[in-house]
């Protein structure tokens, strides 16, 4: 990408068959480029070499990109299904609002992660930053490190599991017991994002389902 | 949506080009502020008890010659007057009220827009490869330089509306953000004798860093205390004579990225302005965190 436009990437991308033979692409020289391999709809591997800028693998469905660096902004932004790997860090706001689908980060996320999150799973080898999960609906986040403030504010029913400290929980976030299915559900989220962790670590937070509906006796929490 | 820019060397190494490659730098945020383009270079020192005056004029037709035998006349030049667009950099024996002093009665149209032993600031409107091109950048050596691409969300779009914005010696400010509260603080800082020059909510993030250290305080005391007092959205870079700092808010909604090697500690709104950087690849690259004060010093 030192010579070529982000755009002209992503359209021989985007006008890939479903059935293309070309199952493997490289990126190199990302040096920081924004939509780095966004939209995608076919079932092909795009390995990006560098670190990439915002919005990268944006509404992704059904690929696989890995990136062997660190993320900016919006990484995997509305995936609906697939796998978006990232070697390094993330920016704030990752696989926000994503639908289906699984996004590893082997390193930290910062602020927001998984906001609005409506069914993607998300693994994050290290710790995520604050106002993570916030209205979080569906799907699932997995940390192995710390969490920021804030957690799961306003969250409906995705569920979050943190192996570390949670600096706080948001409004309506709350601890819950773990259970073997819990457990089980977690280590294989774990086994599909190839992050070393113990199962058994982690403690489990959700809704407590206290905000879905006006009460008055709640009013000051809204 | 602004960009910022920074880069600090961490110590003298020849062959060093500040200058350029900050230029390059904020040609990569050209896209996040096409308003208007600004930077300041901490270059050569000032000879011994002169200090280095960044003036700028609207009147496109200023005899800066004129300006010049009146300075000279009120206070002794200790160097060679430079002339760049709309600004010339002078240098002179003079205190810093000394010479806004003399500046409001004798040539109101003149605005200082830096001041100090080592500081030189250029802003003006346009886009980055104009602004660098018009004052030269490319050709500036020095330790360390920030720059700013605005888009202006808060305030008119005007050169002096632009920034990095300088109110004490030696210290800059560049902001990506909007204060909610820099009317009152304004008012405030003014009473304590705080003078500004625009009614840009920026300008008084810088006139309340430079009022905290006059009062004694270090760059991360002034920085920490303004968590407190500064109410809004912000990702600061900060120059003193001899510092580099960087502060968000905490909330941390403006995009701030940190990129560090042997050689230098890099500042951007976002990556590709520091992937521009010779050896940006090998850089330990992460994101500051919210609230929390980096700073950099040379000694």
């Amino acid at each position: 990408m030192a010579t070529v436009p982000v755009r002209t990437l992503n359209e021989r991308l985007h006008r890939l068959p479903a059935d293309s033979n070309d199952l493997l692409w490289r990126v190199i020289n990302p040096r920081g480029a924004h939509a780095v391999a966004a939209g995608l709809t076919v079932p092909v591997q795009v390995e990006i070499d560098g670190h990439v800028g915002y919005y990268c693998a944006g509404m992704n469905e059904r690929a696989t990109v890995i990136v062997r660096g660190h993320a900016g902004t919006g990484l995997a932004e509305n995936i609906m299904s697939g796998v978006v790997r990232v070697t390094g860090n993330a920016s704030q706001s990752a696989a926000a609002s994503g639908r289906g689908g699984l996004v590893v980060i082997e390193g930290d996320a910062s602020a927001r992660c998984g906001i609005s999150m409506k069914g993607v799973d998300i693994v994050v080898g290290g710790s995520i930053g604050h106002m993570s999960a916030f209205m979080g609906q569906a799907g699932t986040l997995v940390v192995c490190g710390d969490a920021g403030a804030d957690l799961g504010d306003s969250i409906y029913e995705a569920e979050i599991f943190v192996a570390g400290t949670v600096t706080s929980l948001g409004a309506d976030c709350v601890e819950k017991p773990v259970t073997d299915a819990h457990r089980t559900r977690v280590a294989a989220l774990l086994e599909r994002a190839a992050i070393a962790a113990d199962a058994g670590a982690f403690r489990r937070y959700g809704s407590a389902r206290k905000l879905y509906h006006f009460h008055v006796d709640h009013a000051d929490a809204y | 949506m602004c960009g910022i820019v920074g880069l600090f060397f961490k110590q003298d190494r020849p062959g060093q080009q500040l200058g350029r490659l900050l230029a390059g730098m904020l040609a990569e945020m050209s896209e996040r502020g096409p308003d208007s383009t600004g930077f300041a270079v901490y270059g050569d020192g000032a000879p011994d008890g002169a200090s280095k005056a960044s003036l700028y004029s609207a009147d496109p037709n200023i005899d800066w010659t004129d300006v010049e035998i009146a300075l000279g006349a009120a206070f002794p030049l200790a160097g060679p007057t430079r002339v760049l667009g709309s600004h010339a950099v002078f240098v002179l024996r003079a205190g810093e009220t000394a010479l806004r002093d003399w500046l409001a009665v004798n040539l109101p149209a003149v605005r200082v827009f830096g001041f100090g032993a080592r500081i030189e600031v250029f802003k003006d409107v346009g886009l980055p490869a104009a602004v660098t091109q018009r004052y030269g950048l490319d050709a500036r050596h020095g330790s360390h330089a920030l720059g700013h691409t605005r888009m202006a969300t808060e305030s008119a779009v005007t050169t002096e509306h632009s920034h990095p914005f300088s109110t004490g010696v030696d210290l800059c400010l560049v902001h990506n953000g909007s204060l909610s509260n820099h009317n009152r603080l304004r008012q405030n800082l003014a009473r304590e004798g705080v003078r500004f020059a625009t009614d840009n909510d920026s300008e008084v993030a810088a006139g309340y860093l430079s009022h905290r250290m006059r009062q004694g305080a270090s760059l991360r005391e002034a920085l920490e205390a303004g968590l407190v007092d500064l109410d809004g959205f912000y990702t600061f870079a900060v120059g003193t004579r001899d510092g580099f700092a960087i502060l968000r808010d905490a909330i941390a909604c403006k995009p701030a990225v940190l990129g560090e090697t042997d050689d230098w500690v890099a500042m951007a709104t976002e990556y590709r302005a520091i992937a521009t950087l010779p050896g940006a690849d090998k850089a330990v690259i992460w994101e500051p965190r919210p609230a929390t004060v980096y700073h950099w010093q040379r000694h």
